[in-house]
């Protein structure tokens, strides 16, 4: 398959997620926040960093690039499309996903390995996972306590959207620990953590997040 | 005596929209509460709760406008503020 992966001004963590995209076994393909032009990939990655400095609210400039219009038109048509960390930001400012992410709530930047339980494999990003697996994979972030009203949230956990929780601590002051999350349909996902970082053995935690990039294949030959 | 720019102002006024941005009561402010911890250590003793919003100060050449006023709160409602975690007002400077 070929999946996109978003450069925005601010991004960081684009070449590492292309790589995890070669890694798990898909062609990558860079894609320019400038360019209403997804170049025929079949998936779309939005990156970690701070687009456009985080200014305004993080993601909330970035919702408007030129390429998140063609972004937005195709996952509402089912294109999968996974957001991580300010990726995930984005994707709530585009309303792709419910609720939103506000600063943490000990107001500090937090930097650690954490542990997660994948609570949803349907979706195209989890399917190489087995329900309820516990991975641990870096979380970065400064603004990544995850809010909702009630209603959205009890939305959410009803209709099983949850994709994955926060386990041995809550990092960051999001609400019933979540880490990740998924639309209605199941085929945007959007994740605080970063899977990206922990694909090979010489860097990082481990190979936990590799399924987040062999999912897409497992489902193509399905 | 006047310069160029005081001239061009005085023939075409300036309007100002101003817009008020604040999270939600139910949101947590972390930013508001930071606030509100160094209060007493500065010796002001007084405050019960901090909130921390956004001010943007919109500028227009003319009169503001219902037409203007329209396009402003399309404004507030797009970009400047996220409806999710967030209320806004819209009020014009004299």
């Amino acid at each position: 398959m070929k999946v996109g992966v978003v450069t925005f001004p601010g991004s960081l963590d684009d070449v590492d997620a292309q790589r995890a995209v070669r890694i798990g076994g898909n062609e990558a393909v860079a894609l320019w926040h400038g360019d209403a032009d997804l170049k025929g990939v079949d998936a779309v990655i939005l990156p970690g960093g701070f687009s456009y400095g985080d200014y305004l609210r993080c993601g909330a400039i970035s919702r408007f690039a030129p390429v998140m219009t063609e972004v937005i038109a195709k996952a509402q048509q089912g294109m999968p499309v996974l957001g991580i960390c300010n990726g995930f930001q984005i994707l709530c400012e585009s309303h792709l996903l419910p609720g939103a992410l506000i600063r943490n709530h000990h107001r500090k930047f937090v930097c650690r390995d954490q542990l997660l339980r994948i609570e949803n494999n349907r979706t195209p990003w989890t399917s190489a996972y087995d329900q309820g697996q516990e991975i641990r994979i870096v979380l970065k972030n400064g603004e990544g306590g995850f809010v909702a009203d009630a209603a959205t949230l009890a939305r959410i956990e009803g209709e099983g959207q949850v994709v994955a929780r926060y386990l041995e601590m809550n990092p960051n002051g999001s609400l019933n620990d979540i880490a990740g999350l998924t639309n209605e349909r199941g085929n945007v996902v959007g994740l605080m953590p970063h899977p990206e970082h922990a694909v090979e053995e010489l860097t990082g935690s481990g190979l936990d997040g590799l399924g987040f990039f062999t999912s897409l294949v497992e489902r193509s030959f399905a | 005596m006047l310069g160029p720019r005081s001239a061009v102002t005085r023939l075409r006024p300036v309007a100002r929209v101003v817009v008020s941005v604040m999270p939600k009561p139910e949101i947590l402010d972390p930013q508001g509460k930071a606030v509100l911890g160094a209060l007493p250590r500065l010796g002001f003793t007084g405050a019960t709760d901090v909130r921390q919003g956004k001010r943007f100060e919109i500028d227009f050449a003319g009169e503001v406008t219902d037409a203007v006023l329209a396009e402003v709160r399309q404004m507030a409602e797009t970009i400047l503020s996220n409806p999710v975690i967030e209320n806004y007002a819209v009020s014009v400077e004299q």
